[in-house]
Order: C-alpha cells, then sequence, then structure tokens
C-alpha cells in the first residue's frame, strides 16, 4: 500500500550512473536494492514486544515503567551524493512494533551503486506529505491526527504505564505530533516537529541492508529530563510537550551497522 | 472447466474507497450471487439449530443492525450466554480477522462454524445439520448453483453465510452523508464530534476511529476500565497471556441507535450510561489501557452539555437504510 517512488532530482543522474560504471569492476551491479531493519533498545537493552506489558525500565526522572504500545512512522528516505545529487524514496512506513510489523522496509526501488555522503530519512511526515496527501493504510490504522488540531498523522505513538510519585501505576500515552498551539482555536499556530535523522555516509557497491536502532529511553532524557508525574497523558494537544518530544527525539535513532 | 458461479463483488462505498484500505475477501471465497443467495437462506434459516427454532437471525437480526435487544441472547435449551450478541456489519474491513469479543476465531468462514455447536447456542452438531440440509427439497441445488457438484459440508456452507455476512454494509449514516458533503450536522453534532476527537475530553477517536477511518472501530483488544477485578477475561482467556485479561474487542460505533444494551456484556442499556462510565466509571485494574486517563477520578468529567452532544454525534453515527435494506431481512 506504500507509495514509492524515486525521485531524481537531477536529470543528469543517469549520465552520472553510466559514468560510474566505466569505472566499475564487472561483478559490482548497477543498482540495488536497499533494505532498512528497525529494531529498538533501552538503553542498549534490547526492546521488542515480548518485553512489553511489565514494568521493568527507569526513565531518566527515575520512574519504572513500562511500553505497552510503540509504533511510529519514517518517511522519504534520501540518498545524498556528494555533488548535490539526490535520490529520495518517496514513500513511509508504519513501524508497528507491538505487532511485529513494519521492523524490515524494504522499498522497492532501484539504488544506483556509489559513494553517498549521507543516507537521511524523516521522523514522521514534512508538512507536504502530512497534510497533502490521504493515506487509507494509515487512516486503516486509526493514525490520523484531529481536524481541529490540524490534521495529519501522528508521529509516534508509545504508551504504558508507569509508577507515579504516590507509588500508584498509572497509564501514560507519548504521542507525537505537529506541534500546535490552539489558544486562539480555530487559528492554530504551527512548530514543525518532524527531523530528518542522517545514517552518515555509504558506499553502495551491492544490496544493502541498513539495521537503524531506536532507543527508547532517549525520549525521556536529553535534552529534556521528562516527568511522567506532569506529562503523562494529553500530550496531543500540549504544545510545548510536543516541542521537547521533538528535541530529544534527535538522539533517540543511531545506525547499528550496515551490511552488504 | 471447474464450475464458476456468478461473480457479485461487494459494492465498496465511496467514503470506505477513497479512505481506507480493501475489504478482505478470502482468495478460496470470492463473493457469487450463488453463494451470498445460499448464505442468506442459511443465515435466517433454523435448520441450523438442534430443534429447529433458531437462526443466526434469531439473536443477530436485521432491525437490531444484526444483534438483538437483550443482554445476553438465550439459546435453543433456555440458558443464557454470558456475552451481548455482537452486531454484524462492515465485517469484510476487519482487517486483522479476529472475531467474537475476545478474538478467539481468525476469519469470518470459521466464526460461523461455533454458534451451530455452541451448547448454549444452537447445541447442534455438524453432522446433523448436514444431513438436514442433505435431505433437504432445497439446499442441495442452492448448494450446487453456489459451489458445483460438490458434497455439502460445513466449510461450504460457512463459506456462503461469510459471503452473505460481507454484503451486510453500513455506510449511509447522516454523518457519512455529512463526510460526503450531503448532509449538514447540528451544532450540537459537531460539538458532540469536536468532543469525541479531543484528547482532553472524550478521546474516542483513538480507538474508534474518526472522519477518515469511517469503520469507527479499531477492531481491536481494548481494557476500558469497567471492572477492577475480571470475572470474564477477554481475550486473556484465549491468548492465556495476564496482560490481555479484561480486553475486549472495541466495537464499531456505528447504530448505536439500534444496538442496546452495550459492551461485552451488555450491562449498559443506554448511551447515557455509556458516556457515564468514561466520564466517571473508570475502574482501575492492571490491564486498562493507558488511554483512559484520570482513572482515578474515574474519568475525565465531562460536562452535562458535552455529554449530552457526544450523545447527538453518536447517534449520528446510525444507519437507517442499513437496517431496512431489503436485501437483509427474511427471505
Amino acid at each position: 500500500m506504500k507509495k514509492i517512488a524515486a525521485l531524481l532530482t537531477l536529470i543528469t543522474l543517469a549520465f552520472s550512473c553510466s559514468s560510474d560504471d566505466d569505472n566499475q569492476p564487472n561483478n559490482v551491479p548497477q543498482n540495488v536494492n536497499a533494505t532498512f531493519n528497525f529494531s529498538h533498545n533501552w538503553d542498549g537493552i534490547s526492546v521488542t514486544s515480548t518485553n512489553f506489558n511489565t514494568i521493568q525500565y527507569i526513565n531518566a526522572n527515575g520512574e519504572e515503567m513500562s511500553i505497552e504500545k510503540l509504533r511510529h512512522l519514517i518517511s522519504n528516505v534520501t540518498f545524498h551524493k556528494s555533488n548535490g545529487e539526490t535520490i529520495v524514496i518517496d514513500g513511509y512506513n508504519l513501524i508497528d512494533v507491538t505487532n511485529d510489523s513494519g521492523l524490515v522496509y524494504a522499498p522497492d526501488i532501484d539504488i544506483p551503486t556509489g559513494s553517498y555522503e549521507n543516507v537521511s530519512f524523516t521522523f514522521g511526515f514534512n508538512n507536504d506529505d502530512n497534510y497533502n496527501n490521504n493515506y487509507p493504510d494509515l487512516n486503516s490504522a486509526s493514525w490520523n491526527v484531529p481536524d481541529m488540531m490540524g490534521g495529519g498523522y501522528h508521529y509516534m505513538q508509545l504508551e504504558g504505564k508507569f509508577i507515579n510519585d504516590a507509588d500508584v501505576e498509572i497509564g501514560y500515552a507519548y504521542h507525537t505530533i505537529r506541534a500546535v498551539n490552539m489558544t486562539n482555536a480555530p487559528d492554530l499556530l504551527f512548530q514543525d516537529t518532524f527531523f530528518t535523522v542522517d545514517l552518515g555516509a555509504v558506499n553502495v557497491s551491492n544490496n544493502i541492508s541498513f539495521n537503524i536502532e531506536m532507543n527508547i529511553a532517549e525520549w525521556f532524557k536529553n535534552p529534556n529530563q521528562w516527568n511522567l508525574n506532569i506529562l503523562n497523558n494529553m500530550l496531543m494537544p500540549n504544545f510545548d510537550a510536543q516541542v521537547m518530544m521533538y528535541e530529544n527525539g534527535q538522539n533517540a535513532f543511531s545506525l547499528g551497522s550496515i551490511s552488504q | 472447466m471447474p464450475y464458476s458461479a456468478t461473480p457479485q463483488p461487494i459494492d465498496i462505498p465511496t467514503l470506505f474507497e477513497e479512505n481506507i484500505i480493501s475489504p478482505v475477501i478470502p482468495t478460496n471465497n470470492p463473493q457469487t450471487v450463488e453463494g451470498i443467495a445460499l448464505g442468506k437462506k442459511l443465515f435466517f434459516d433454523p435448520i441450523l439449530s438442534a430443534d429447529n427454532t433458531q437462526a443466526c437471525a434469531s439473536c443477530h437480526a436485521p432491525q437490531n443492525a444484526f444483534t438483538d435487544s437483550t443482554r445476553f441472547s438465550i439459546g435453543i435449551d433456555g440458558i443464557a450466554g454470558n456475552r451481548n450478541s455482537m452486531p454484524l456489519f462492515n465485517l469484510a474491513w476487519n482487517y486483522d480477522e479476529n472475531f467474537f469479543w475476545d478474538g478467539r476465531v481468525f476469519s469470518l468462514e470459521h466464526q460461523a462454524i461455533e454458534p451451530v455447536t455452541n451448547p448454549v447456542e444452537m447445541h447442534n452438531t455438524w453432522e446433523m445439520v448436514i444431513s438436514r440440509l442433505q435431505q433437504s427439497n432445497e439446499y442441495p441445488d442452492l448448494f450446487q448453483a453456489a459451489f458445483g457438484g460438490v458434497t455439502i459440508t460445513k466449510e461450504l456452507a460457512t463459506k456462503a453465510m461469510a459471503q452473505f455476512e460481507r454484503t451486510l454494509i453500513s455506510a449511509n449514516s447522516k454523518f457519512d452523508r455529512f463526510s460526503l458533503g450531503q448532509a449538514t450536522l447540528t451544532t450540537e453534532e459537531q460539538n458532540g464530534l469536536n468532543v469525541f476527537m479531543d484528547e482532553t475530553k472524550g478521546d474516542c477517536f483513538h480507538c474508534h476511529g474518526n472522519p477518515n477511518n469511517p469503520l469507527w472501530t479499531d477492531n481491536i483488544f481494548h481494557n476500558n476500565g469497567l471492572d477492577a477485578t475480571f470475572t470474564d477475561l477477554g481475550l486473556g482467556e484465549i491468548s492465556g497471556d495476564p496482560a490481555d485479561n479484561g480486553k475486549f474487542k472495541s466495537p464499531s460505533l456505528r447504530n448505536l441507535a439500534f444496538t442496546a444494551p452495550y459492551m461485552h456484556d451488555g450491562r449498559f442499556n443506554t448511551l447515557d450510561e455509556v458516556i457515564n462510565h468514561y466520564s466517571e466509571g473508570l475502574q482501575d485494574s492492571p490491564t486498562i489501557d493507558p488511554l483512559m486517563k484520570k482513572v482515578d477520578e474515574g474519568g475525565v468529567h465531562l460536562s452535562p452539555q458535552d455529554k449530552s452532544d457526544l450523545k447527538a454525534f453518536l447517534l449520528s453515527l446510525s444507519d437507517p437504510s442499513f437496517i431496512n435494506n431489503p436485501d437483509f431481512q427474511i427471505p
């Protein structure tokens, strides 16, 4: 269901590839496939759905907590060449850790072999993709943001329980969306909270797999030490909370390894 | 050439076509004119029950959006079950294909097998049902038309019923027409939608869909804070995972005007009681859904106006044309 298309931002790319091929050994393919594997951890300890529903993590604020649901969306994987050319995989992938789906993203697109100074993706949707498209698969997954908040889609849903200061176990729903100030609704003020995750340089010589890791603990750690006693629910309309989530998310993703 | 009945693809409503992914139609059970007709006849025929007194429609009546109006349906032996009969519509869009309140059966074809033998429902055997169908004056020809020159089996019977059930599509409520630009919401209904979609108020949309997901359910299992301790484990009984205890499938909010009483055990007779539960009546338990807010206060305490408006919006999701559709009435 995912809309996949390669946007070759410079028409000259094809000629560049031909030029590259002249210098490549015969056993190096001209185009390869790229796969993106997503795994999750809590400060280095692997997290999968089998670890859900048990209070076993301690966040930076010292709160013991569990995870019951984790879904997040990435889009627009981009390969950047040093000459400014980019190959944008104009699609998205909903990673649903709860149901073990979307953990492997294998867009149906050929990537020219060669050196890239960076590979990146967007956490969430940029505004164009967020508001100008209707995605039936995301609608079916109830991934929408209410129209009264500007519409579009969630970027992440992280839910579970934590032990509060009164030693009571209560729920939290850490949902990230584009920050919206509804004080003067229906006039809404927005602040972008999608962000780019850079995976770094890579020399693509064969079918390639990127193993991308998300450290869930980072969402509660840096630069904003998250206090679940105060910020545990009803966070979607909380503009300041959304900006803090955006800031904390900058450090959540990393490239674990590459294989090809 | 293998026998082939007359194809009759599902008529997907515009609102569904535009907003959600395609319905689930098994490749080994395509919709056909003859299969749907057979399934409809079986659905309304008490021949399935041991004493020939109850049909599927006895507890899944068209006028109630294919549920019934009792808290617990009574089987042929006068014994009540422990779950409220589920309404039946838009079943082909249950993407995970987990059916019943506790998700204990995968696929609509398999779902239809169970009530026939359930001792508190039809209390029959499939051997008896097949024998009766084979000896009937009508059914052998109907099975022949639907599936070709084959022996009648429970698998074919339930395939036919599943085909009929997939035609039970509800997509013509006032709110559907509003979404299509063909109707206007009242001020109360519009505010009710806002309460529904407001994370600080109703926050119903995370589990019950939204205007872009017109199924009005996520078809997923949640503990919505009905009980502090469980007499019915729900999904937990099936999965064996204590983390699933007290979880039941989110029902669609379509056709609430016709489907009282509410919840898996039919404990609430009115929508007011349902809304009051979410507003003030939440009960804490280890598996309560994290989206249930202010549980220590019983809920978010909606204002009387918000409750009234939320009810008005919910009723705008009801679809009289569905319950009156002549294609869905007793043959």
